[in-house]
């Protein structure tokens, strides 16, 4: 097979050497742990205990809020203390239950599911709490029940990992593809006229030679090679580089008839269904320019960033600039006290902050944000138009397309901050369509 | 805890190399052989000349930013781009005070009037070389020269592409090299096409401006140019008057081409038709300054109709 691709991106500087053969080591907390009651998408989840109570490792502490919403347990064993708002990774103060870590790592028993009909799968996906680990933190348990499942045909694995730096989904193909593979064969069972894509940017050969020997003796699963790339795996241009169906922002995937979930998001599936484990751990790239050891780390969910940031050896100097996921699309953080989430993909420590160095200039109509766009849009004029308030005509040139995967601003030689106004517009331009 | 603050910002939190600097000295670099070569064919007057036009752009540019109280941006090279690329289209026997009163105009009038850098509806050094050759014809047509060697004839001063307007044969080798009476810079086919190669191959330019533009009046003479197949007539028209530097440093100019990649090709195309119009119907052998001027004015409505489809919004895929 071909490289598969999509039209436009880039190819920023990788910096995956720095962490991509550091095997995956497991972080014990040393702190109190922090749980945010909104850590994905959709409805905040409420708390099911109370200060005071003794939780225990994989228990429920906070229940979905409603349908699009996710469980939260806990993943030490301790005493809950406070139940209090915490600034989070987005900056905002969120509540939080706050777990007193007693080091005993005592857990509730796992109880494989045996019943494998399709709602007690997907029940159990719901239970686990398990949301996109990709970095949108969209509920699983909702992908996984389009309205008309007969039309889903293909369930691609995002296993690109095309952000710079991060290595914590190849780290996991690399050391448990078996998982990888047994979630998706779950999601499969779920959907029996599917086939299932592992799609893998060529950057990654190892990954790509290690999948398709496992792969050899699976009928339904296929990997596919995908030309390296940013933003390759963004989920519209993942399912046009698989399958040539192109979706704009009012359609779902399942329109094009594919599920996505990307790596860690399948691995997690396979430990909820074969095994009966929540989803209370996940696989952060602790990395850049600042520390000292970057490294791949299992870290229990409600971890400090700070200890995190310690745990690689600490910083060489102090960075100017931290950012939760990768340098495209990550959220730069205020403070490193933070808790990591579920969708807290990796810590990224730069020394030197590139936004801050860049003074934006005129724009000298190169055109280069138009050749990268993704979404076949005119960054430097819609960004004007944003920055002009025209929300209406915003929206008009189909501004709302923007997926903010920060090409634009990448390339613009007059370092304009296009994703920024971009960003605005889309979510003035949204809000104009609820009002209508 | 830990009490240190880091920078935030929107993302992405990573930029490329590129600035607008860094451009402007590719593009200089790129039209450094065909610039060096105009010195060495036509003497010390285009030395002098060149170094004017920039001199005079920068200073222009430098005196309007301090006065209008604005943000000194002469560092960005663009004004020295300027300056170059005016001088040349320029003959080199033109007196000194036509530099000045070019560069005044350009910057001054035709970028710096409509909001500096970016927003200029036409190409300055172009938009001045136009007014100079309406104001000054005489002097902006008088194409005699003495070169450094002495190896020209000083008093050969018509232009290849006037020669083949008048029915005359053209010696196509030195067009290709540049051996020739014209503009300080546009002589040397050979080496404005090396520069262009070096744009394209350094993706500061596409190539779908000026392989349009050359394909299309390439077509528009074989079919118009009443000479049949002659391939010494089509090389002349190609190689000759200011088509390489035109159609590879000055229709390519960022802010006066469309952004669209669609609507490049349609620019390119309608450059080819308006030069080969202006060149074998008009009054005067050259055409290609106004072609590009007139296609300049053009490109909001060429933009607007060849703005990209957004993904997934084509109709069924």
């Amino acid at each position: 097979m071909g490289l598969l691709t999509f039209k436009g991106g880039l190819h920023p500087y990788d910096g995956k050497e720095l962490s991509k053969d550091k095997a995956i080591t497991e972080y014990l907390p040393q702190g109190e742990l922090v749980y945010p009651l909104s850590q994905h998408i959709g409805a905040p989840a409420v708390a099911c205990v109370k200060k005071g109570d003794r939780v225990l490792v994989g228990q429920k502490i906070a229940e979905a809020g409603g349908f699009v919403s996710a469980n939260i347990h806990s993943s030490v064993s301790g005493t809950v203390t406070k139940i209090e708002a915490r600034t989070t990774v987005s900056g905002a103060k969120v509540q939080c239950i706050i777990v007193e870590n007693d080091g005993q790592y005592e857990q509730v028993d796992f109880t494989p599911l045996e019943d494998r009909s399709k709602e007690s799968v997907i029940a159990a996906v719901k239970e686990a709490g398990i949301v996109g680990l990709g970095g949108a933190g969209f509920p699983t348990h909702v992908k996984l029940s389009p309205k008309e499942p007969d039309k889903i045909d293909t369930i691609i694995i995002n296993a690109a990992e095309c952000e710079p730096y991060i290595t914590a989904d190849y780290r996991c193909m690399m050391e448990v593809p078996e998982k990888l593979i047994s979630g998706l064969n779950v999601m499969l069972s779920l959907f029996p006229g599917a086939k299932g894509v592992i799609g893998v940017e060529d950057n990654k050969p190892d990954a790509i030679t290690r999948l398709t020997e496992l792969c050899r003796g699976e009928e339904r699963i296929s990997v596919a090679a995908l030309k390296t790339k940013y933003p390759q795996g963004a989920e519209r241009s993942l399912i046009y580089a698989v399958t040539g169906r192109a979706i704009n922002s009012s359609m779902l995937p399942a329109d094009a008839g594919c599920i996505v979930d990307n790596v860690a998001t399948a691995i997690a599936i396979h430990e909820a269904v074969l095994l009966g484990k929540p989803l209370y751990e996940r696989v952060v790239t602790v990395t850049g320019d600042a520390i000292k050891n970057p490294g791949n780390f299992k870290v229990k969910a409600g971890t400090n960033a700070a200890e995190l940031a310690e745990a690689a050896g600490g910083f060489k100097v102090t960075p100017e600039k931290v950012i939760s996921g990768g340098p495209m699309m990550g959220m730069a953080l205020g403070t490193l006290d933070v808790p990591c989430g579920k969708t807290f993909s990796s810590l990224l420590c730069f020394t030197k902050d590139e936004v801050a160095a860049c003074e934006p200039s005129n724009c000298i109509r190169c055109g280069r944000c138009v050749t990268v766009c993704p979404a076949g849009l005119m960054p430097t004029k819609l960004s004007e138009v944003a920055d002009r308030g025209d929300f209406a005509l915003f929206d008009q040139l189909n501004g709302c397309e923007c997926v903010e995967c920060g090409c634009c601003s990448y390339v613009c030689p007059a370092k304009r901050r296009l994703t920024q106004s971009m960003k605005t517009g889309r979510r003035e331009a949204m809000a104009l369509r609820r009002k209508k | 805890m830990n009490e240190q603050l880091y920078n935030v910002s929107a993302n992405p939190h990573v930029r490329d190399k590129a600035t607008t600097h860094s451009i402007m000295l590719d593009v200089i670099i790129a039209l450094l052989p065909a610039t060096l070569f105009g010195f060495w064919n036509f003497g010390v007057k285009a030395i002098i000349n060149t170094v004017l036009c920039i001199l005079v752009c920068v200073a222009s540019e430098y005196i309007w930013q301090r006065l209008m109280h604005k943000k000194i941006t002469i560092h960005d090279c663009s004004a020295a781009l300027t300056g170059l690329l005016l001088a040349m289209n320029l003959p080199p026997e033109v007196p000194f005070w036509i530099p000045v009163i070019g560069g005044v105009f350009a910057i001054i009038v035709v970028k710096q009037v409509f909001g500096g850098l970016g927003q200029n509806f036409m190409n300055p050094a172009l938009g001045a070389r136009c007014f100079l050759l309406i104001s000054f014809a005489g002097l902006m047509t008088n194409f005699s020269y003495q070169g450094f060697g002495g190896s020209f004839d000083a008093t050969t001063s018509a232009t290849p592409l006037a020669a083949l307007k008048a029915g005359e044969m053209v010696d196509v080798k030195s067009m290709f090299l540049g051996t020739t009476a014209g503009t300080i810079g546009e002589t040397s086919a050979v080496l404005l096409l090396l520069g262009g190669v070096y744009l394209i191959a350094k993706k500061i330019i596409s190539w779908k401006i000026p392989v349009c533009y050359i394909v299309t009046l390439g077509l528009f003479v074989l079919i118009f140019g009443g000479h049949g197949f002659d391939m010494t007539y089509l090389a002349g028209h190609l190689f000759g008057g200011g088509l390489m530097l035109g159609a590879f440093f000055m229709a390519t100019d960022y802010v006066t081409s469309p952004i669209t990649p669609n609507g490049q090709i349609v620019f390119g195309i309608l450059l080819g038709i308006l030069t080969g119009i202006f060149r074998l119907f008009g009054g005067s052998a050259e055409g290609v300054s106004y072609a590009i001027i007139f296609s300049n004015l053009l490109v909001p409505l060429i933009e607007r109709f060849t703005a990209p489809v957004a993904f997934g919004k084509g109709g069924k895929k």
